[in-house]
């Protein structure tokens, strides 16, 4: 990197810093709750993009790791004198009834856990190509929803789990994602980044050059399932609840959205589409509210309106801008002069071309 | 000559498809420092042999033995990993990937740490990525790819396209070179180029080469051995001067005369 561009990136994560400082400060609990979502987000859809983008694995199992690490969050840090509340159609088991973990290491764990998972899974499942492997993981993800439905001693079942501490505030949140941004784009750099990316462009190709086409897919989707995990643990800690019905298929597909509308294999696609999409979706909640002018009740406007807009966003995307935001590009400092400079009011010599 | 231990040999390889024999009983021999060629009217199982030998297909019957180890069944990384490497008939470069980027995955397969060191930028990665990048300038240079190194494959007109994916080939530093029509597209000039190229590169890394041609100028001129294949037949071998005179080659080549 050029001094200079050490520099800004330098002044940026300071001027983001103070940014939290301020939001953390002087923000009202509804703005501070979105943009907390929208880091969380960010680490989901970016654990996601490393898989789907970086790999080039069409992987749709993301809630089912996202809620691997919520329920490790939900039922460990949820105070052992509260439990015979939260659980009272059926007690916890009592071989975890009283173990009570901090934060952290909960989060950590689940991450841990959906890793673990990821592993088991990988082993049959990334042997299948594309559409076979879609239909795979999105099957798992229902499968770990209904073990969690139905595993009540350990998950309260449908009832979920009440009264998750409120620890991940917002420099929880927004420091692991920053952690989270970091690694990714460390590791998307390193030699193991490039053999993930020749698996993407071409696996026959990748093969020949010596790279270990399974070992490595498992590699980017244990990684990518580790992330999904943390983020889950932020969400559950984040909402103070979790429910199986949290991570539904359509939470995958929110995922989705945001890294093909950011740019399949771009980090900061996908940060600054994480985002738009969430803020976005939150601004856009009036959709589902039952809308009228006078005394007319404008039709399209119940529940549910505002995910078909979204979903007729994904296809205008797939079908005219199917690169998004950044395509594999990532924003830099030059970039950001170049554009800069269109702006400023600087006119070069020699006037305009009329 | 017999007593030479040969690197590559197949003993009755065969391969069908369904009900397609692609290559039936091929018998070769390359010995170290060679230059040896495989050739045939299309569609003879050229490429099929050279996936059998690199384990993109495994030979329903035969073995592959390669420096007195029998590699039958081995998958492409594994083998690559042993001392092979390839181009293809029609380019495989990761296309959207720059030309430094294609070269430096050819390197991964050398590298000793794991994901985590490198992620973390241990010492022991940093002095491994900076050997991995002095090796790969060198061969950038070598090969005259310096002033296109930051650009994507796919924009690289189409003799340096072929010319970064024999680059990329010896990054993974192999002892075998196997090249699949590396002069397909070419006009006799460059031909006679990649000739120099082929005999060039042989001789200062060392290596055995085993290609598959029908630019006969560039066959004949630069083989040592040729085998002729013909609808998965093995019909000859040979030197340049008993391939150009054996009747059942003049009769295979004359029989598609008109695809040539
Ligand atoms: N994967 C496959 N499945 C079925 N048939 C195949 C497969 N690969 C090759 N074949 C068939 O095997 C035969 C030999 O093909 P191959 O590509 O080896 O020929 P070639 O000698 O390389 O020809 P060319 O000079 O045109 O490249 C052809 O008839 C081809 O259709
Ligand atoms: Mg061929």
């Amino acid at each position: 990197m050029k001094k200079q561009d050490k520099i800004l990136t330098i002044i940026l994560i300071a001027g983001l810093f103070v940014f939290i400082l301020s939001a953390d400060l002087f923000f009202d609990s509804y703005i501070k709750r979105v943009l907390n979502l929208c880091a969380i987000y960010t680490i989901l859809a970016l654990s996601m993009n490393l898989i789907n983008g970086f790999t080039g694995l069409f992987s749709l199992g993301h809630a089912g790791f996202m809620a691997i690490g919520a329920y490790v969050v939900g039922i460990f840090t949820v105070p052992v004198e509260m439990r015979s509340m939260v659980f009272y159609l059926k007690p916890m088991h009592p071989l975890i009834a009283n173990i009570e973990l901090p934060f952290f290491a909960a989060l950590i764990l689940g991450g841990l856990l959906a890793a673990l998972v990821a592993f088991l899974i990988g082993a049959p499942v990334l042997r299948l190509r594309d559409d076979y492997l879609a239909i795979a993981t999105l099957g798992f993800s229902e499968i770990i929803r209904i073990i969690i439905t139905n595993a009540q001693s350990i998950t309260n079942g449908s009832l979920g789990i009440k009264n998750i501490p409120p620890t991940a505030n917002i420099w929880w949140i927004f420091g692991t994602a920053f952690v989270t941004i970091v690694f990714i784009i460390l590791l998307i750099s390193s030699s193991y980044g490039r053999a993930f990316k020749a698996i993407r462009e071409d696996e026959i190709a990748a093969e020949a050059m010596g790279i270990n086409l399974f070992n490595h897919k498992v590699l980017s989707f244990i990684i990518g399932a580790f992330f999904a995990g943390i983020g889950g643990g932020l969400y559950g800690a984040l909402l103070g609840t979790v429910d199986p019905k949290n991570f539904l298929f359509v939470l995958t597909y929110n995922f989705l959205l945001i890294i093909v509308l950011g740019g399949m294999g771009s980090v900061s696609g996908t940060i600054i589409s994480a985002f738009i999409v969430t803020a976005g979706q939150e601004w856009l909640r009036f959709l589902d509210e039952p809308l009228s002018i006078g005394s007319f009740d404008i039709p399209l406007f119940r529940p549910g309106f505002r995910m078909v807009v979204f979903s007729i966003l994904l296809m205008l995307i797939v079908l005219f801008y199917r690169n998004g935001l950044m395509g594999t590009k990532e924003l830099n400092w030059d970039m950001l002069k170049r554009i800069g400079s269109k702006f400023s009011f600087k006119r070069p010599k020699g006037g305009e071309a009329k | 000559m017999s007593n030479v231990v040969p690197i590559l040999k197949t003993q009755g390889i065969t391969m069908r498809f369904g009900g397609i024999t692609a290559v039936n009983n091929l018998s070769i021999e390359v010995n170290p420092g060679e230059i040896v060629a495989l050739i045939g009217p299309n569609g003879a199982g050229k490429t099929t042999a050279f996936n059998m030998i690199t384990g993109v297909y495994t030979p329903t019957e035969g073995r592959i033995i390669y420096c007195g180890k029998d590699i039958t069944g081995m998958k492409p990384d594994q083998i690559t990993k042993n001392g092979i490497a390839r181009t293809f008939q029609n380019i495989r470069l990761f296309k959207k990937l720059s030309v430094l980027e294609n070269i430096l995955i050819a390197r991964h397969l050398r590298l000793k740490s794991d994901f985590l060191s490198a992620t973390l930028r241990l010492p022991q990665y940093r002095m491994e990525e900076k050997q991995m990048r002095e090796k790969v300038d060198v061969l950038i240079n070598e090969f005259g790819l310096s002033k296109y190194q930051h650009e994507v494959a796919s924009s690289l007109p189409y003799g340096v396209q072929r010319r970064l994916e024999i680059a990329r080939a010896l990054a993974t530093e192999p002892s075998l070179l196997l090249l699949d029509e590396p002069a397909a597209g070419m006009n006799p000039k460059e031909t006679e180029e990649l000739t120099h190229f082929i005999r060039d590169i042989k001789e200062r890394y060392n290596l055995t080469v085993f290609l598959i041609e029908h630019h006969m100028e560039l066959v004949m001129e630069i083989s040592e051995r040729i085998y002729v294949l013909d609808f998965g037949e093995t019909i000859a071998k040979g030197t340049a001067n008993e391939i150009q005179n054996n009747p059942k080659v003049i009769e295979a080549y004359l029989g598609v005369e008109e695809d040539a």
